[in-house]
C-alpha cells in the first residue's frame, strides 16, 4: 500500500483549503502532481486510486483527468526526462537537429528510455519558450538556447548527479 | 523610445521583491481603488481606457466586466488565465517571472472592482518555477496587509491562490480552464451560459489574461482617459509582443500601439532585423493560430498602406490579405524556411491539443497533419492541396470552441499565400527533400488563386 508522509498529507490539506468547501475535486490536478513526484515519476493505477481516496472521488474521476493532461506519465520513465519542444518556433531554430542529436548520443527515439533507466526522450508541443529556442524541459526547469555542446553538458551533469546520489 | 506602462520597472534590481516593488510605487492602485473609488468606478475607468483582452480575442475588458451577473449571496470569482500556450507566445511568463507583484496588484484591484473575495491564477503546469515566484509574492503581499481580511481597513476581503495545470493548450480557452480548475478534463463548455453568468462552480466569473489584469494597474493609477491617449483608434495603450523565429533579438517587447510592423522588425529598439543577414519571407504576427502573411503583405496592406502594430491594421484586408493581433506571439520566418514544414508542425500541435469533443476538430486535425506530412516528405498528390482546403473549411465554425478555427486558419493561410510552395513540393519531391523553396514565390503572392 502506498501512502504520503505526514508532511505531504499536510500539503494536500493546504491545497484542498484553497477551494470552497465541498469542492475538493478541484485539488485533483495539484495532488496528482505531488503523487507523480512522490511515487516514482509516473502514475500507476494504485497511485491514482490512492489520490481518489484522499479526495473522496471515484477512481474513474481521477483516471479521466490523468489521461487528459500531457504532464502525467502513465508509464514508468527514466530518472531524467528530456522533454524537447518541436513546435513551429523551436523548429525554425533547429529543434529537429537537437532531437536527432539526442538519438545519436543516447540511442533513444521520442518515447523511449535508455536501457540503464537514466534518460527518457519525449517530444512535446510548445512550452512557451519560443524566444529562447531550441529548448527542453528537464524536471522543474527549462534548458534553453540548446546546442549539441549543451546537450553533452546536460547529459554529463545528469550522470554526475546520479553517481553522487548513489 | 516608446512609453512602457508594464515593463518600465522590470530592469530595477530585485523588483521581484515586495520592498523594492513598493518603493518603486507599487500597490498605489490598490490604495487608490479601495480608499477613494467604488467598485463600479474602477470598472468605469477600465471601460474608458478602451483596454482589450490581451489573451488573443481582443474583447473589450470593461464590457466583459460589465456583463458580470451580481445575484445576492452568490460568490463571484476572478480567474487569471496564465495558461499561456499559444505557440510564439511567452509574454505572460516574462511578466510573472520578473515582476510578479504587478500581476498580484492588478488582481487585488480587479477583484475589488468585480467583488471577488477568492481569486485564482490558473498557470500552465510547465511553468512550475514561476508558481514559486508567484506564491512568494502572494505571501509578501499578505504579510504587508494587501491580502486577507479587511484590506486597508476598508472591509474588503480577498485571497489569491495559484492553481497549476498539467499540460493542455485547450485550458487557455476560458470554459475549458474553468472545467480544469474544477478538477475535470479540459473540455470547453457550450456557451451560453457565459462565465459572466455561470462560471467557476456555477458562479459568475470573469476570466482575464495576465497582461490584461496587469494593465489595470496603470489604468487605475493614471485614469482610463490617460491610458486611452496611447495608441491608435480602438487599439489603446501598450501591448506586450513576444518576438521569436529568425530575428536578431528575440524577446518580449512592450510597444505603444502606433508603430509600424516594419519598424518593429527592423529597428534596433525591437527585433533588430532578420538574423544571419537573411531576408524576411513570412511572419505569423499574433500567435500560431492567426494567418501567416508573406513579407510584402506583412509590411504593407493590400491597399498599399504601411501596416501598423494595431488590432485594426494587422487585421486589415480580412483573412484574404490580412491577419490578426492575436496574443502578440510574433513568429518570423526567413527565406531559408519551409512554409510546408512549419505548417506541418502547427497542424501536429493542434492535433495533439484537440480535446476530442467535437468530431470536425478531433478527426480533421489528425487528417490535416497526415496530409501535410505526406506533402512535406515528397509523397503528396496535387489533389491533397484542395483536400486540405476542404478539410479546414469544414472544421472552421463547426466546433464548440475556437480551437477548431485556430487549427484551420494556419493551414488555410499557408495555402492561400504559398500555394506555389505546396505544388513545388508535390511536383519536385526530391528537390523538396534537399532544399527550400526560398523566396522564389514570395515576390508576387497576391496573384495566387484562392480555391473557392
Amino acid at each position: 500500500m502506498i501512502k504520503f508522509s505526514d508532511d505531504r498529507l499536510k500539503v494536500v490539506q493546504q491545497i484542498i483549503a484553497r477551494y470552497p468547501k465541498g469542492k475538493q475535486k478541484s485539488a485533483v490536478i495539484p495532488v496528482l502532481h505531488i503523487a507523480q513526484k512522490e511515487f516514482g515519476g509516473w502514475l500507476s493505477t494504485e497511485t491514482m486510486d490512492y489520490v481518489a481516496s484522499l479526495l473522496n472521488l471515484l477512481p474513474i474521476e481521477v483516471y479521466e483527468v490523468a489521461t487528459f493532461y500531457s504532464m502525467y506519465n502513465l508509464k514508468p520513465v527514466g530518472k531524467y526526462m528530456f522533454e524537447v519542444c518541436q513546435t513551429g518556433p523551436c523548429m525554425l531554430n533547429g529543434s529537429d537537429d537537437i532531437i536527432k542529436y539526442i538519438y545519436d548520443k543516447l540511442g533513444i527515439k521520442p518515447g523511449e528510455t535508455t536501457s540503464d533507466g537514466m534518460f527518457t526522450l519525449k517530444t512535446v508541443e510548445c512550452l512557451g519558450a519560443c524566444g529562447y529556442a531550441p529548448m527542453m524541459q528537464m524536471g522543474k526547469n527549462y534548458r534553453e538556447h540548446l546546442t549539441k555542446e549543451k546537450i553533452d553538458m546536460i547529459v554529463e551533469e545528469c550522470r554526475n548527479n546520479a553517481a553522487k546520489n548513489n | 523610445m516608446g512609453r512602457k506602462l508594464l515593463l518600465d520597472k522590470i530592469k530595477v534590481e530585485n523588483i521581484r521583491l515586495y520592498d523594492v516593488y513598493r518603493r518603486e510605487g507599487g500597490y498605489r492602485s490598490v490604495e487608490r481603488a479601495l480608499k477613494t473609488m467604488t467598485p463600479d468606478a474602477v470598472t468605469e475607468e477600465v471601460k474608458k481606457s478602451g483596454l482589450r483582452g490581451r489573451g488573443g480575442a481582443g474583447f473589450p475588458t470593461g464590457m466583459k466586466w460589465g456583463f458580470l451577473a451580481k445575484p445576492a449571496e452568490v460568490p463571484r470569482y476572478l480567474v487569471v488565465n496564465a495558461d499561456e500556450s499559444e505557440p510564439g507566445t511567452f509574454k505572460d511568463r516574462y511578466l510573472m517571472e520578473f515582476i510578479p507583484h504587478l500581476l498580484i496588484e492588478g488582481m487585488i484591484t480587479s477583484s475589488y472592482a468585480l467583488g471577488s473575495n477568492r481569486s485564482y491564477i490558473y498557470i500552465r503546469g510547465e511553468y512550475e518555477w514561476i508558481v514559486d515566484i508567484l506564491e512568494q509574492a502572494i505571501t509578501e503581499a499578505k504579510n504587508n496587509g494587501w491580502l486577507g481580511k479587511n484590506i486597508l481597513g476598508t472591509g474588503f476581503d480577498c485571497e489569491i491562490y495559484v492553481h497549476r495545470g498539467a499540460g493542455a493548450y485547450i485550458c487557455g480557452e476560458e470554459t475549458a480552464l474553468l472545467e480544469s480548475l474544477e478538477g475535470k478534463r479540459g473540455n470547453p463548455r457550450i456557451k451560453p451560459p457565459f462565465p459572466a453568468v455561470k462560471g467557476l462552480y456555477d458562479c459568475p466569473t470573469v476570466v482575464n489574461n495576465v497582461e490584461t489584469i496587469a494593465a489595470v494597474v496603470p489604468i487605475v493609477n493614471d485614469g482610463g482617459t490617460e491610458y486611452a491617449k496611447i495608441g491608435i483608434g480602438k487599439s489603446t495603450g501598450t501591448k506586450l509582443i513576444s518576438a521569436c523565429g529568425n530575428i536578431n533579438k528575440q524577446g518580449v517587447y512592450e510597444i505603444e500601439m502606433n508603430i509600424s510592423v516594419e519598424e518593429f522588425i527592423y529597428s534596433d529598439e525591437y527585433c533588430g532585423g532578420i538574423a544571419k543577414g537573411r531576408k524576411l519571407k513570412a511572419c505569423i504576427p499574433g500567435g500560431s493560430s492567426v494567418p501567416i502573411l508573406p513579407a510584402n503583405l506583412l509590411l504593407t496592406t493590400a491597399k498599399g498602406e504601411k501596416r501598423l502594430m494595431t488590432y485594426e491594421s494587422l487585421a486589415d484586408g480580412g483573412f484574404a490579405t490580412g491577419s490578426m493581433m492575436g496574443s502578440g506571439g510574433f513568429i518570423v520566418l526567413d527565406d531559408s524556411q519551409c512554409v510546408v514544414r512549419h505548417t506541418y508542425t502547427l497542424a501536429r500541435f493542434y492535433r495533439h491539443e484537440s480535446c476530442g469533443q467535437c468530431s470536425p476538430c478531433r478527426e480533421g486535425t489528425g487528417w490535416m497533419e497526415k496530409i501535410l506530412w505526406n506533402i512535406e516528405t515528397g509523397k503528396g498528390k496535387m489533389s491533397d492541396i484542395d483536400l486540405l482546403w476542404d478539410i479546414q473549411r469544414k472544421i472552421e465554425g463547426n466546433t464548440i470552441c475556437p480551437l477548431g478555427d485556430a487549427a484551420a486558419w494556419p493551414v488555410a493561410a499557408a495555402i492561400r499565400h504559398f500555394r506555389d510552395e505546396f505544388e513545388w513540393h508535390i511536383t519536385n519531391p526530391e528537390d523538396a527533400q534537399r532544399r527550400n523553396f526560398g523566396l522564389a514565390h514570395y515576390a508576387d503572392p497576391l496573384k495566387v488563386a484562392t480555391p473557392a
